[in-house]
């Protein structure tokens, strides 16, 4: 990979590239890169987790002979088996804690949060990354104009043999709203319009871009839900173009000035050849997706005769801090319905203490809700999972059959607002009435 | 074991199964602690409960689109190559399954016309010499042709997936090759 190759950026010759193109093009050490065409690129950081990581990184690691590449570059997060629930899991936990020592692993967050909120918020991403990570959610550093996506266990031992990956290089799907989101409405509404238009294979392995005046107005967390649950269309990556608004939240979680002096740089040209999709976020009302598909997706005024028993606030798609306030502009000096239970599983330790000092926590517990660890719980399924027959409202991203629980378990993803004012009322209810 | 693809598949067994299978179904959460013997008796227990006691080394599964969409828990893709089948033929698959798949030494075939084939037929599968595209054949002699194999992914299939051809390509670079 020659230097001299990647400072060419305004040679005439060049054709216009989209965003997902040039940050592969950057990885690969190329000018620039035609869709279609399989490139291999190096890998900026690996995330992995305790699932995906260790405990079967290890044994083929040892099979190989072989050691990580760089683990500077390496981010490993404990998040889907704890808090340990029985002795497999615990002995999981363990396999994982102690490969981390003898790796000598110095990026490792423990207990603190899920993989994807607490990559960003400990500073790991910056735009023009790419990266990969051990869960399918990986998506979600697209927020921050990375490329990053899901891998399996497997291909990430390839990554940490040899710090490299193949991709074909992904068409743009280019997803743009415009207008403004009507308050009690939010991005998880946007994302699940998408995957009920699209269908949960509609990204055909491609990268999806965001844009628009409605992205632009987002917040961060917004942002992310957005890029995370591009993983719901199909789609390989979920970028949205860095702006101030991503630079001031990175300087805010630490990223070296040095690391985002070009943030603003890594931008699809004008005229790369891209399909688009428009919308109006001015019309949207929030979406439910009703079971078994996060792509069965109805206007919440459709679902009103379901009731809910579960009002479930979690995972890395649904219970950042942004989705913690949007549930407690609801629940403020209310109590959630009889009948119904409220369980709120901040995603990461960080968010929660920032939501605690502004009374977010309070808000929420003052309307009955119990507050469970800041890890993935019932979300992945791993673990303590919902029980027989259970109605479930969820700001998760996730509803198939038996994913949740037994297969009796009816799932209904929604926005946290719309958790919020369901359980509420008992009855899934738009948000709007509520707020109104 | 999984018959690599320098291993005809033919007359198989096939399974049919419908749209949108996912990866929880296929390796269900709460046997995710456990290794591939454990979730392979659960593997498609909520859609098809005959599946997992009756699959025998060299069957197929032929599905409707959206073959592996979900997770990245490779043991989706991997509990199948535990269980012997040869090959899982379907219009289209998740991006991320497929790549786990050929990883893991699991022969996927892009069929647009999979779902033509029925439950229990006999199917083979044809890779014409200096030709990349394979094709299926239907116990009628229907030829359906299916999506090419890039040579790179045909190779990690023949060596049993990405560790083995590590592995070989190690031993390589020992030898002094």
């Amino acid at each position: 990979m020659s230097p001299a190759h990647v400072s060419g950026g305004s040679a005439p010759s060049r054709p216009p590239q989209t965003l997902a193109q040039k940050l592969i093009a950057r990885a690969a050490g190329r000018d620039h890169v035609q869709v279609g065409e399989v490139v291999t690129c190096a890998v900026d950081l690996a995330m992995f987790h305790d699932s995906s990581g260790p405990r079967r990184l290890k044994p083929m690691l040892e099979a190989l002979g072989a050691e990580i590449w760089d683990r500077h570059k390496v981010v490993l997060v404990l998040d889907h088996y704890v808090p340990a629930q029985d002795a497999d899991a615990q002995q999981i936990v363990q396999i994982t804690r102690e490969t981390a020592r003898q790796w000598q692993l110095p990026h490792v967050i423990d207990s603190e949060g899920i993989c994807h909120v607490v990559l960003p918020e400990r500073g790991h991403l910056a735009p023009g990354m790419f990266c990969v990570g051990g869960d399918s959610h990986s998506p979600t550093g697209g927020a921050f104009g990375a490329y990053m996506f899901g891998i399996g266990a497997t291909e990430m031992l390839g990554v940490c043999v040899t710090g490299q990956i193949w991709v074909q290089v992904p068409r743009t799907l280019c997803m743009h709203w415009s207008g403004r989101l009507a308050p009690g409405v939010s991005a998880k509404d946007m994302m699940l319009h998408m995957v009920g238009r699209f269908g949960m294979n509609g990204g055909q392995y491609q990268a999806v871009e965001f844009a628009g005046e409605a992205v632009t107005a987002l917040s961060m967390s917004e942002r992310m839900t957005l890029s995370n649950m591009s993983a719901e269309m199909g789609a390989q990556a979920g970028l949205i173009a860095a702006d101030e608004t991503t630079v001031a939240h990175l300087h805010r979680c630490g990223v070296p000035e040095d690391r985002l002096h070009d943030a603003l740089h890594w931008r699809g040209d004008e005229g790369a050849a891209q399909e688009r999709f428009g919308f109006d976020a001015s019309g949207l009302s929030p979406q439910v997706a009703a079971p078994h598909s996060p792509a069965n997706v109805h206007p919440v005024g459709d679902m009103a005769e379901v009731v809910p028993t579960i009002a479930y606030i979690g995972a890395c798609t649904g219970a950042k801090l942004e989705d913690l306030r949007a549930a407690a502009t609801v629940l403020r000096g209310h109590k959630v319905a009889t009948g119904v239970q409220l369980l709120v599983a901040p995603a990461s330790a960080r968010e929660q203490a920032q939501a605690e000092q502004e009374g977010t926590m309070q808000v929420l517990r003052e309307a009955g809700a119990s507050v469970l660890g800041n890890s993935c719980g019932a979300c992945a399924g791993y673990g303590a999972t919902f029980g027989e027959g259970a109605t479930v409202i969820s700001s998760t991203a996730r509803n198939f059959k038996g994913r949740m629980g037994p297969a009796s378990v009816q799932v209904y993803l929604a926005s946290p607002y719309t958790v919020a004012a369901s359980a509420l009322r008992g009855r899934i209810t738009d948000p709007r009435e509520v707020l109104a | 074991m999984n018959q690599a693809m320098n291993q005809a598949i033919d007359k198989a067994r096939v399974w049919r199964l419908g749209a949108d299978i996912d990866t929880d179904v296929l390796a269900p959460g709460a046997f995710m602690k456990h290794g591939l013997e454990v979730i392979g008796w659960h593997c498609l227990e909520a859609v098809r409960a005959d599946f997992a006691p009756g699959v025998k080394a060299g069957d197929v599964i032929v599905a409707g689109p959206n073959f592996g969409i979900g997770s990245s828990r490779e043991q989706a893709a991997g509990v199948l190559h535990h269980l012997g089948v040869a090959a899982v033929i379907a219009p289209s698959f998740s991006g991320l399954y497929f790549r786990n798949a050929f990883n893991l030494g699991l022969l996927l075939l892009t069929c647009p016309r999979a779902t033509e084939i029925e439950e229990a037929e006999r199917i083979s599968v044809q890779f014409e010499p200096g030709a990349d595209t394979p094709a299926v054949v239907r116990a009628n002699g229907a030829r359906l042709p299916c999506a090419p194999i890039p040579d790179f992914l045909r190779d990690m299939v023949q060596a049993g997936g990405l560790l083995p051809l590590l592995q070989q390509q190690r031993r390589k670079v020992a030898d002094g090759h």
